[in-house]
């Protein structure tokens, strides 16, 4: 079983697009916030396997996955609580609703 | 012991006062507690300390040589450009017998302080305090340096302005703090200014220095060195240095502070005007006589002997008419000091240096025996409302008594050779300062035997006005008694008073001893002596007749009752009111400044603020004219134009925020894929 790199890439950027679509297309921010995920979890997923296939002998990379993973941990949280507090202002949660930041 | 032996030991001179000082510094840490902790620390301390310096002291007796031994150790501080700072430390006669007896009376008096101040809440500042002010004067006292010596001196002065105010919430404290401290600031300008002429005319702080180079050591060559005022260097030095002896030992006109500086605690008074302070001044003369007596027959010598006679008179006739237990001792203080220095003046460095020695153990013990008295009268200081207190405070009576006849100079006692020997000395020098002295030593023996008769004769008088709420008010004390009769104080206050009038009987004895031991030989000659002693035994007796007759034989029935010598009149007001020094310096000094202060307001208001707002109105008019001309015309107006662009493109591209997020992000998407494209096709 041995699956080479490029597919690897191929999955990553692919989950890339899934999660940039979402972000682009939707309405809901909730929504858009998991596709935001998505796009994180596609770029940590680069970073293992560049790891794996190139530089297997250091740590650095797992760090800086786990370091990725845990900030994006904090953004999403950060993000839903956005959301709800816009949700207490608004009454709703999508986005083209909210336009009172514009020039 | 032998010279290297010796210089080892003034190496180690430092140890004396660093153990005080290190007890201060740990316990300006220790919580308020911490009371037993406190005290046993600190008089821990300056007990080692007391033994170091009883080790030096007989390390200096043991010499067997005839000449002085004098042993020094000198340091560099620092460098700064090419000058440097030296410090240094000293041993020798003058410097073992001093730091023997700050630390010894020190000693005793930390003990009796424990007792003193058992009732304060701020029992660990106290001691903090106390114990610093016995490191800074055991620090001046070993000094080989001026440098060194004027720290420790100030900070003599600081620790004396802390305890002084200790209770600074009583306004008289207050007060009397800030004047000690003032005052003998007056003082310091000319030791300070005394410093710099000697360093500037010698190029060293150092006393004594190996190769000869010392500031005293070139005392002979300064005296043919020109200084101020027609007198040689060396005496101009030493005025100038007497100056700042003047205001630390209370020598009139500087004298001022130390009355006042009663309203500190009592062992600090003891402290204060036994071991510490006051001595300080004594000792810097004593410390630096060389330098006063480099050119014989200079004013200067003159000068201090007077100050000190009139000195010595003018306070003993104040302490005549006070009232205050505390206040009398406080006047008979600067009256002896008075003494020292007129002793110092006649020539004899042995008298001064030999009566401040005596004169603080009997001091020290008649100002702790006065604070027994207090506590044993429930905080009361008022001599009329004391009495009769030879039956209730037996070990403080016979304790002070000794006090009291040593003071007065009856003759088994110290203080009758060391005044003596200082009376011989001015007889020798001027008859007039010689007899000024001697009522001097009359009057003294007539207000301790005033104050005898009033404390311990008689009866007691200190229920006669606050009988009624006298009880709620002293139970409020907590001393652990009821009522307002007064008692015999806890073993920790009278052992120091006891052990102390061991010394004040006994030290006379070695008046000779001394003489030989600081290395001045004669002192033989007869000349005077029977008429000095024999005039001095009389005005004592007299004295003692005089206090008997108009104190002794009726005793004051009642605390209202008016003093005998008020029959007086205006005269026993004027002494009462301290020959209203106070209210001169009131009227003059202070109202002079007063004036000054006016005088410079309206100065500033006028002219310095004239000038000021004339150069601001002129600059004022030229930016006027700098406005209209260029600013309003050029700078503003392209300026102006240059804004309304930036803000048409501003308000254009505005519109391009459209405040919804996604649209941005789009953009962003949108840049990162042509990006990509670029990147990919080139």
């Amino acid at each position: 079983m041995n699956i080479p790199l490029d597919h690897y890439l191929m999955l990553s950027a692919f989950l890339f697009a899934i999660g940039l679509c979402g972000a682009l297309a939707r309405k809901n921010a909730i929504i858009v916030l998991m596709g935001i995920e998505i796009m994180f979890n596609a770029g940590i997923l680069n970073l293992i396997v560049f790891w794996h296939y190139r530089y297997f002998a250091s740590v650095t990379a797992q760090m800086f996955a786990i370091f990725a993973i845990s900030i994006a941990a904090a953004e999403s949280a950060i993000g839903l609580a956005l959301v709800i507090a816009v949700y207490r202002h608004y009454k709703s949660v999508t986005l083209d609703e909210m336009t009172s930041l514009k020039g | 012991m032998d010279h290297a032996a010796l210089q080892h030991l003034a190496q180690q001179q430092w140890w004396i006062p660093l153990f005080p000082l290190v007890a201060a510094a740990i316990q300006s840490l220790l919580p308020r507690g911490q009371r037993k902790l406190s005290a046993g620390l600190c008089i821990v301390a300056m007990g080692v300390s007391c033994v170091l310096a009883l080790r030096a002291l007989l390390a200096t007796l043991g010499t067997g040589h005839h000449e002085v031994e004098r042993v020094f150790f000198n340091f560099t501080w620092f460098h700064f450009g090419t000058t440097q700072l030296d410090m240094g430390l000293i041993l020798d006669p003058l410097t073992a017998a001093m730091a023997a007896m700050v630390s010894f009376v020190g000693f005793w008096i930390f003990v009796n302080a424990t007792g003193y101040m058992a009732d304060d809440d701020n029992f660990t500042r106290f001691f903090c305090f106390l114990s610093l002010f016995a490191a800074s004067m055991l620090g001046l006292v070993i000094s080989n340096n001026l440098l060194l010596l004027f720290m420790c001196w100030e900070l003599v002065g600081l620790c004396s302005y802390l305890l002084i105010g200790f209770w600074y919430f009583k306004p008289a404290a207050a007060a009397a703090m800030k004047k000690a401290f003032i005052t003998t600031r007056i003082g310091d300008v000319g030791f300070f200014l005394g410093i710099l002429m000697l360093y500037y005319k010698t190029g060293t702080l150092n006393m004594y220095t190996a190769d000869g180079n010392g500031a005293l050591q070139q005392a002979g060559a300064l005296a043919h060195v020109a200084g101020w005022w027609g007198l040689s260097a060396a005496s101009t030095i030493a005025f100038l240095l007497f100056i700042g002896a003047m205001g630390k030992s209370a020598q009139f006109p500087l004298h001022v502070w130390l009355p006042d500086a009663m309203e500190g605690p009592t062992p600090v008074s003891a402290l204060i005007h036994a071991a510490t302070m006051v001595a300080a001044g004594v000792f810097m003369v004593g410390r630096m006589y060389p330098l006063f007596t480099a050119e014989p027959g200079s004013w200067v010598m003159d000068f201090v002997m007077w100050i000190g006679c009139f000195t010595a008179v003018f306070s003993a006739t104040i302490a005549v008419a006070q009232f205050d237990i505390k206040r009398v001792l406080a006047y008979s203080t600067c009256s002896q000091l008075g003494f020292m220095v007129m002793g110092l003046g006649a020539g004899s460095l042995v008298a001064g240096q030999f009566h401040l020695l005596t004169h603080a153990f009997f001091k020290a013990l008649l100002f702790l025996g006065s604070g027994c008295v207090i506590i044993g009268t429930h905080h009361e200081q008022d001599m009329r409302k004391m009495g009769g207190l030879k039956k209730y405070m037996p070990i403080t009576f016979w304790c002070y008594l000794i006090g009291m006849l040593a003071l007065s100079g009856v003759p088994p006692f110290a203080g009758f050779f060391s005044k003596d020997e200082i009376l011989l000395e001015t007889f020798r020098r001027s008859k007039a300062a010689w007899g000024l002295a001697t009522f001097a030593a009359f009057l003294t023996a007539f207000y301790m035997t005033r104050q005898m008769f009033m404390v311990f004769a008689g009866k007691w008088r200190g229920g006669d006005q606050d009988h009624g709420d006298g009880h709620d008010k002293h139970d409020d004390h907590g001393h652990g008694h009821h009522g307002g009769e007064p008692h015999e104080v806890p073993w920790n206050m009278w052992l120091p008073i006891a052990v102390l009038s061991v010394f004040a009987i006994g030290l006379g004895f070695f008046s000779h001893n001394y003489g030989l031991y600081l290395g001045v030989e004669g002192g033989e000659a007869a000349e005077g002596k029977a008429i000095v002693m024999g005039a001095s035994l009389t005005v004592v007796a007299l004295g003692l007749l005089f206090g008997w007759l108009i104190y002794g034989r009726k005793t004051m029935e009642h605390a209202t009752d008016e003093d005998p010598l008020a029959a007086m009149g205006a005269l026993f007001t004027f002494l009462n009111r301290k020959w209203y020094i106070d209210e001169f310096y009131e009227a003059t000094v202070f109202r002079f400044t007063a004036v000054c202060a006016v005088f410079f307001r309206l100065f500033d208001k006028l002219v310095v603020d004239g000038i000021l707002h004339a150069i601001a109105w002129v600059a004022w008019a030229i930016s006027q004219m700098f406005r209209w001309l260029g600013d309003e015309f050029f700078i503003n107006g392209g300026f102006d134009s240059g804004c309304e662009t930036v803000r048409l493109g501003g308000k254009t591209l505005a519109t391009l925020q459209s405040g919804r997020v996604q649209n941005y992000f789009r953009v962003l998407s949108l840049g990162a894929a042509i990006l990509l494209l670029i990147y990919f096709f080139t």
